[in-house]
């Protein structure tokens, strides 16, 4: 399988990622490489095989309902890179 | 033209528990921002998940209520999509194997019938932050605080044909989660949140027309108020022969209409895989029988038992099951008095009166339910009249103390001493002999009007408290000769 | 000093033959002299490990250090470190100073060991030639006109170099066995889950695994002891307990029963790595272990099933570096797209967009049964091949890479050429296996590895054949010339 400017156009906005017009012809041509050299996985009948997510064959643990974390406020939002009143601010968000 | 109308309701409800889904911060509602925001809940790089036992147990506790089936294994998926208040990028969610799926909800209609709603699914999810739109310099503010608090994702069949059997059956909704103890069910906090999924078709079609889905509508009166105003909407379009566009929609309530979001989002694709950081979920038989166990009775069930045990009318016992609190409170004032129908007027009346006045839950009641059934036994005995004991409930409820107190503090004890209530007969008799005169020279019928004149004076005379029983024999005798 | 083994230097500690500060010291000299040439660290803090080393000299006077006391070592700069500028190789994180630190660093601090500093690597683990780093290609110890692999390149550089005894690694599709065979060194991946993920900064989470790259299997084996365990933040952390893989090193190897899968013995091998492997191979059966032919049938696949699978992965665990509580942040965003949308196209480098991209498209609607789905299922089929394998066999052996260290721009004009350098160290990550390279060979003057993969959780054996191996031969002895 192969993939267009426009597919890549369409991909790049799902993983938001501005493409540079200049570059975006050799960025299709490799991603396709990519694909070309992932169709191998058509050599093989996969037909009822169960997909395997995880290499642990094994379930859940899970964990008691109990308080752990602390009030960290003021360490998290010093590395952020916009913040004011205790919010992280972000360009306008338009519902 | 004539249109039936298909609604679905996606209901979120976020489970009472202490801490996230998927961390150990607290879910406490209204903390200052981000303070109950975690490195896993924001997505500090390397931060990893772990299931919180409770919400499992919380959604195994929904599924059987509602008679649905427990998956043995249930996956947890990732959802992609970006959003400022979506740390991760990404909503950890159930899609081809929830925990919960095929259950039935019944709601009983204004008419008095009664109608099953199907549940397709119920799964688990985490809930996202908050976006804050105040003005900081033209800049949104993100609260992650609500991010992470487990959610539980109930999503019903399109059997809905009205607004009032959507309300009836997110109402249902409501009681259940409330019943179970597994929400609080605020829906000013946003503990109960509702997504509305709306078409139109002739009647008697098979297919369904296009939908459109109302976010975040809510309350019981705007979940009432849009579907109203959204089946208005898209009839008119089908009547001018237009299509309806498949969309999100927003209701605002100022406008009672609903618009299309605005936001030029990209559109989704949500890009659903097996979330590696998590492994399936199992939920093996002796897990489920012993939640079962701890299953407490439901709305329906209850309702049930209040017919056939007290023999209350229908309406009774369905207002009365409203909350797991109010009937057991209800339940607390018969176990004191014995009385079940004089307890169900007092609570539905009076009880309901005053907290609806103050705008209270039963849980806030300033009466306690044994100290109601006192008040009622008072009536029974005869130690007190009916509109006194009124007045005893209003200075129980002002907190003056229990009914024996308030009714010896007060000295509103009941006049039974024959003697003393023959005495107050003679002085009023003696008092208005011109009205005895014309008492007795009247027909039978006017004597009725005029007798109560007489009682009147004496109840006044004894300040209310004669017995009234009492009262009316000794002047009969007295008036009537008899 | 820089010559002694993990063990000599705790020895050397415990008797006081030198202290923490002089040893630690020692290596912050050598990395001061030396790392200008190789580039193999992205952050090293003299003050803290200075401190840190006398930390850990007052915990051996008071006789409360822990069984690492005093041992330095340096982290990859994918485990996050408290106070500690973390980058992942990333300019995304080139600002970042996590407030915790991973579980990996957490263990070993308990232990007592220094931080030296935190080592360079491809951006986010993506690479086989650390030439993706922000901070620029580090460069190899015994060929500075070469790669030292990737993404561990730092951390292998750095112990290669001897510029700290051992360091930690991670490795997504041979990150730590690939870097390990290019530099000369012994690179242990444990089982998937055996090493707490938590504060190791993911790249793809089904197959990411913490480990060690160190000069010898018994140094391995020491610090992997250290590291390893359960940990309850990491839902995919294994609850069993951690044996002394020490205790095992020596085991017999009479028996033993070698697979070596003749589709690792490939054409694409080169002829040099593959005389060495086949040296060594008949090393182990003079050592007494049974060596055959087997065959691991989906092995071909793993390359395109991995390239579906940690792309689809990074796609999304990569969203969270969005510009809005963390990391970088491009200028003067326009609207909520744009800050999005550049802040990530300026933070990424070009291969960890090529991956999100290729992920994106793999999970997207109508792809995903084609590609994802399809990879899982391969990726069941690679496991089930192990599975077989591992009922007639107890180790499977084989080359780690293709061929020995290559040179800077050789491969990376084209990542599908520079994705087969992991040929045949992926199929262990998809199939969640333990494995390890150790020094087989030089070929033309530089290290080969040979690949030992173990069952799950048995690490002790793999371990065990690579100490015994050692014993018999010196070429994880070797050192870089140039190096002093």
């Amino acid at each position: 399988m192969s993939i267009s400017e426009q597919q890549l156009a369409r991909v790049a906005e799902l993983a938001r990622i501005r493409l540079d017009a200049a570059t975006v012809t050799e960025v299709t041509r490799r991603i396709g490489d990519i694909l070309a050299m992932i169709d191998q996985m058509g050599a093989v009948d996969t037909t009822g095989v169960a997909p395997m997510a995880n290499p642990l064959d094994a379930t859940q643990r899970l964990r008691v309902d109990e308080i752990t974390e602390t009030d960290r406020r003021e360490r998290f939002l010093a590395i952020a890179p916009l913040s004011e009143e205790g919010l992280y601010l972000v360009p306008r968000v338009i519902e | 033209m004539e249109w039936e109308t298909v609604i679905g309701l996606e209901v979120h409800v976020q489970l009472a528990t202490r801490t996230k889904i998927f961390s150990g911060a607290s879910t406490r509602f209204g903390a200052p921002p981000n303070t109950q925001a975690c490195a896993v809940d924001l997505a500090m790089p390397g931060t990893l998940p772990v299931l919180n036992a409770e919400a499992l147990r919380m959604a195994v506790c929904f599924g059987l209520a509602i008679e649905a089936s427990i998956a043995p294994v249930s996956v947890f998926d990732r959802k992609n999509y970006f959003y400022p208040d979506l740390p991760k990028g990404y909503q950890i969610s159930q899609l081809d194997h929830p925990i919960v799926s095929g259950g039935r909800v019944r709601i009983e209609l204004p008419d008095g019938s009664s109608k099953t709603i199907r549940v397709t699914r119920a799964h688990l999810e985490e809930d996202a932050g908050k976006s804050l739109h105040e003005d900081f310099h033209g800049l949104t503010g993100i609260d992650l605080n609500r991010a992470g608090t487990p959610l539980l994702e109930i999503v019903s069949e399109p059997e809905l044909r009205s607004a009032q059997e959507a309300v009836a059956y997110l109402k249902q909704i409501h009681s259940i989660v409330r019943y179970l103890g597994i929400s609080d069910g605020n829906m000013a906090e946003g503990s109960l949140r509702c997504d509305v999924n709306i078409s139109l078709r002739r009647p008697g079609a098979t297919g369904f027309g296009t939908r459109t889905e109302i976010k975040n509508v809510n309350s019981f009166r705007f979940v009432e108020k849009a579907i109203a105003v959204e089946r208005e909407r898209q009839a008119e379009i089908l009547e001018q022969g237009g299509q309806v566009v498949q969309e999100t929609r927003l209701y605002d309530p100022v406008r009672n209409e609903t618009r299309a979001m605005r936001s030029k989002e990209v559109a989704h694709d949500y890009r659903y895989f097996p979330e590696p950081d998590l492994l399936p979920v199992s939920v093996d038989r002796q897990f489920i029988e012993a939640v079962r166990a701890t299953l407490p009775e439901l709305p329906d069930a209850k309702a049930a038992r209040l017919r056939t045990d007290y023999g209350l009318p229908a309406y009774d016992a369905s207002v009365l099951c409203a909350s797991r609190e109010l009937a057991d409170y209800f339940e607390g004032v018969v176990a004191t008095c014995g009385d079940a129908k004089t307890s169900a007027n007092w609570v539905m009346v009076e009880l309901l009166g005053l907290l609806n006045r103050e705008n209270l839950e039963i849980g806030a009641s300033r009466v306690a339910a044994d100290a109601l059934g006192t008040l009622i036994r008072r009536i029974a005995d005869g130690t007190i009249s009916g509109k006194i004991a009124k007045a005893v409930f209003e200075a129980m409820w002002a907190g003056e103390g229990d009914p024996d107190a308030i009714i010896a503090a007060r000295g509103l004890r009941q006049l039974a001493d024959s003697g003393a209530i023959e005495a107050i007969v003679d002085a009023v008799l003696a008092a208005n002999a011109a009205q005895v005169e014309s008492y007795r020279a009247a027909e039978a019928q006017k004597r009725v009007k005029m007798f109560g004149f007489f009682v009147g004076q004496v109840m006044r005379e004894s300040k209310g408290k004669a017995n009234p029983q009492q009262v009316n024999e000794l002047l009969r005798r007295k008036l009537d000769g008899e | 000093m820089h010559e002694l083994s993990l063990e000599a230097i705790r020895n050397g500690l415990a008797r006081r033959e030198f202290s923490a500060l002089e040893i630690t010291t020692h290596f912050l000299d050598r990395i001061a002299r030396i790392d200008p040439q190789l580039n193999a660290f992205i952050t090293v803090d003299r003050e803290a490990a200075l401190a840190g080393a006398r930390a850990a000299d007052a915990a051996l006077a008071a006789g409360t250090a822990g069984p690492l006391g005093g041992v330095p070592l340096a982290h990859k700069d994918i485990f996050c470190t408290d106070g500690m500028r973390t980058s992942c190789g990333s300019r995304m994180l080139d600002n970042f100073v996590p407030p915790y630190d991973a579980a990996v660093v957490e263990r070993l601090a308990a232990a007592g060991c220094v931080t030296l500093g935190k080592t360079n690597m491809d951006e986010f683990a993506m690479g086989s030639s650390n030439e993706t780093s922000y901070y620029g290609p580090v460069r190899n110890p015994w060929d500075r006109e070469r790669v030292p692999g990737g993404s561990s390149g730092g951390s292998a550089a750095a112990v290669a170099a001897r510029l700290a005894p051992a360091a930690t690694a991670t490795d997504t599709g041979g990150s730590i066995r690939q870097p390990a065979a290019l530099c000369g060194l012994t690179g242990i991946k444990p089982t998937y889950g055996r090493v707490s993920r938590h504060g190791m900064i993911a790249f793809a989470s089904s197959l990411d695994q913490g480990g060690v790259l160190a000069r010898s299997a018994a140094d391995a084996a020491l610090l992997l002891g250290a590291m390893a365990g359960f940990d309850p933040r990491d839902s995919t952390s294994i609850d069993a307990p951690v044996p002394d893989y020490r205790a095992s090193l020596d085991a017999d190897l009479a028996g033993l029963r070698i697979g070596v899968p003749k589709e690792y013995l490939d054409a694409g091998l080169h002829p040099g790595t593959e005389r060495a492997v086949r040296a060594g191979l008949a090393e182990l059966e003079r050592l007494g272990a049974q060596v055959r032919e087997i065959s691991l049938p989906h092995s071909p696949l793993s390359v395109p099933a991995y390239y579906v699978i940690a792309p689809a992965e990074c796609s999304t665990i990569l969203a969270r570096f969005d510009g809005v509580r963390y990391g970088y942040r491009c200028a003067d965003p326009q609207d909520l797209f744009d800050m999005y949308a550049r802040s990530r196209a300026e933070g990424f480098g070009d291969e960890v967009k090529r991956r999100i991209l290729v992920g994106t498209y793999a999970l997207s609607a109508g792809y995903y049964d084609a590609y994802y789905r399809k990879a899982q299922q391969i990726r069941r089929l690679i496991a089930q091949d192990f599975h077989a394998a591992f009922a007639e066999v107890d180790v499977i052996a084989g080359p780690a890479s293709p061929s020995p260290a290559f040179r800077f721009g050789e491969k990376s004009t084209d990542p599908v050429t520079m994705y087969l350098e992991d040929i045949y160290t992926i199929a262990a990550n998809l199939a969640g296996v333990p494995a390890l390279s150790v020094p087989v060979g030089l070929v033309d003057g530089l290290p080969v590895g040979m690949q030992l993969i173990g069952r799950h959780l048995d690490e002790a054996r793999i371990l065990n054949v690579a100490h015994r191996f050692q014993q018999a031969t010196d070429w994880h002895l070797r050192r870089p010339g140039g190096i002093d």
